[in-house]
């Protein structure tokens, strides 16, 4: 297990504490064979991070960032969101924790079918509450018009293309206006121009918006242009690398 | 619109044809149940109304729950007396008219004095024993609806012909007699009276009608060998339904058997319960069977939906929201169902109510129905619940996935 401190000394973090640690994290699979798929994982991101998390396939890239996310639990360790251990919160509050904190980008798009762009984007805004439909509504056209989708907001998933899906997805990400976003090869699915645009959009939530990003990835041309590029290899980190871009 | 709604709505929306197959299914239990229990309870209700007009509502007769005590056994109550010959009461209510004039002071309907004896009557070789019950026209039409049985004749008629009587429709078809035939009436004390049909009346209920004869009360007294004899005051209630406390009321003041119609017909009555009893888990199985549609289609839904729940939770969506969304998909289509049903409900019931019965046998010709608000507030209570029922278990299964083994297997 390390000290949070040395890494803190790597990033700039929020009053002291890391925007999210992983500390000696391990998870385990139950089973007939108990399968691991990551084990002692000693992370901290600070914000303004633009991280890369690569490696080979089943190396366990996607279940850290499950683990980060607080969609899945450790199975030995814990995972502290803002210095808050999130191990002995109850569903509510990590679900809270999500909505206020983290926002999610995945390989597909994972937008709901039935709903426009528009909708889609809201949908974070009011599983958390507290904003008025207008509100909503304006904030989801200004991230949809920031992404360059003024034009397709009323449009359903099923009448974009996959970089305009994806580009939706990450304004829905945006929707809580959350300081970490989480993509799952966010361009996996894209051809290569789609990827890029992408890949810009991300790259400018930390430099332009102060975000921090955390990228799983497979491609290595990508993890180079990002600040810090952690390499997996079955279920271990074996390099934290955050050399020059 | 809150979030639980919206994907509700647009779950059931765009799952347009599904959804309505499964509306059907709900409005068609809630219809065919409305339709059964105003049918049921049309036929329970009429049947019952049948009983009632049968006879008065209570019958009051000069016999008594328990033997009374004979004058020994009072002398000597700490002995036991066997073989003595029980004192001889002479027949009939004791001051009648006094009894009469008590009741109708309290009594919320119509008292009218009988005499009833039985009888064997005579006609063409044929004997046939009956009850003969000797009544005062003018007051009969206030405690019994003998006056609209009448099928030919009128109680007037028993003043017309000397002897008048007035038998039951099945009665005079049993003898072969008809208005106009002298009959003669025999009592077991010898006497004979040669009496004149004048008319024919149908109760609806068989006993009554093949074994009952109307005279005039003075005729029915000569039958019985006794002046003055009434040994039956006839009672209507203003509620018939109240007829059974009433009775309870004359029996302990005056200390005559009273029957009330229920207690007459509680053999019957008791039918009802087992009657009920088939007819709500007969509409509860229809209901049932409606509540496998709602089952499926919301199982559906949530299966088809998976990635989509997986997406929501992955967002920050709780267990609790995701469980509410797939409830209250299943709570619409109980609600629309529900209304559905009872549009078509009402609209069987009126076309059943439309069907025409001829048939000589029966006196109804229309198929006896209830429209009461209380069947279909109560179907669509047991649609919705059921409803609700098949919708609870998938979306709780559903709200207990794991994003992560679903965006896993997705990715």
């Amino acid at each position: 297990m390390i000290d949070v401190s040395d890494s803190e000394m790597q990033a700039g973090f929020v009053g002291g504490a890391p925007l999210i640690a992983a500390i000696g994290v391990t998870r385990i699979l139950s089973g007939v064979v108990p399968t691991t798929l990551v084990h002692d994982i000693d992370l901290a991101i600070g914000t303004n991070e633009c991280v890369a998390i690569t490696g080979p396939s089943g190396s366990g890239k996607s279940s850290l960032l499950y683990l980060l996310g607080l969609l899945d639990l450790p199975t030995v360790g814990e995972v502290r969101i803002r210095g808050r251990a999130t191990a002995h919160m109850d569903e509510a509050e990590r679900a809270h924790a999500r909505l206020s904190t983290l926002g999610f980008v995945f390989q597909f798009h994972f937008l709901l079918p039935e709903f426009s762009a528009l909708e889609n984007v809201m949908l974070p805004m009011k599983a958390l509450g507290g904003l008025s439909a207008v509100v909503m509504r304006e904030r989801a056209m200004s991230l949809l018009a920031s992404l360059g989708l003024a034009e397709h907001t009323m449009k359903r998933p099923d009448q974009l293309s996959g970089g305009q899906r994806q580009r939706v997805a990450v304004a829905r990400a945006l929707a809580n206006d959350p300081p970490v976003i989480l993509a799952d090869e966010p361009t996996g699915s894209l051809d290569s121009v789609s990827s890029e645009q992408v890949f810009q959009i991300l790259r400018d939530l930390v430099d332009q918006r102060g975000k921090t990003v955390v990228a799983v990835t497979h491609d290595l041309d990508i993890a180079r242009r990002m600040d810090r590029r952690i390499l997996l290899q079955d279920g271990g980190i074996v390099s934290d690398d955050s050399g020059d871009r | 619109m809150s979030l639980v709604v919206d994907i509700a709505l647009t779950h059931i929306r765009v799952r347009a044809r599904q959804t309505l197959v499964a509306v059907a299914g709900v409005a068609t239990g809630v219809g065919f149940s409305i339709v059964m229990a105003a049918l049921m309870e049309g036929s329970q209700a009429d049947f019952t109304r049948q009983l009632i007009d049968a006879l008065p509502h209570i019958t009051v007769t000069d016999e008594r729950r328990q033997a009374p005590m004979q004058p020994a056994e009072i002398a000597y109550d700490a002995a036991e007396i066997h073989g003595l010959t029980p004192e001889e009461r002479r027949r009939g209510i004791k001051n009648p008219l006094a009894i009469m004039a008590s009741l109708e002071a309290w009594v919320p309907g119509a008292v009218a004095p009988a005499t009833k004896t039985q009888a064997l009557i005579r006609y063409a070789s044929r004997d046939v024993g009956v009850t003969v019950q000797g009544i005062d026209p003018h007051r009969e039409p206030k405690v019994s609806m003998l006056v609209t049985q009448m099928r030919q004749g009128t109680l007037a008629s028993l003043y017309r012909a000397n002897n008048a009587i007035i038998l039951g429709t099945r009665l005079a078809e049993r003898l072969g007699a008809r208005i106009g035939s002298n009959i003669t009436v025999q009592t077991t004390d010898g006497a004979n009276l040669n009496s004149q049909v004048v008319g024919l009346f149908r109760s609806g209920v068989r006993s009554v009608d093949e074994s009952t004869a109307y005279v005039l009360i003075k005729t029915a007294q000569i039958l019985a060998h006794q002046t003055g004899l009434v040994n039956e005051i006839r009672v209507r209630v203003t509620e018939a339904l109240d007829a059974q406390a009433v009775a309870q009321r004359i029996e302990r003041e005056s200390g005559y058997k009273s029957v009330s119609w229920q207690e007459a017909h509680e053999d019957l009555l008791s039918a009802f319960v087992v009657r009920n009893i088939i007819m709500y888990t007969v509409v509860g199985a229809i209901l049932l069977v409606a509540s496998f549609g709602t089952y499926n289609i919301i199982s559906t839904i949530t299966h088809e939906k998976t990635r989509d729940i997986a997406i929501l939770k992955s967002l920050g969506l709780r267990e609790a929201a995701v469980r509410r969304i797939f409830v209250l998909e299943a709570f619409m289509i109980g609600v629309v169902g529900a209304l559905a049903g009872w549009v078509l409900g009402y609209a069987l019931t009126l076309a059943l109510g439309t069907i025409e019965i001829k048939n000589p046998m029966i006196d109804v010709t229309r198929l006896p129905l209830v429209y009461s608000l209380r069947h279909y507030v109560m179907a669509a209570a047991a649609a919705l619940l059921s409803s609700l029922v098949a919708g609870y278990f998938p979306a709780r299964k559903a709200s207990r996935l794991f994003p992560v083994d679903i965006i896993r297997g997705a990715t």
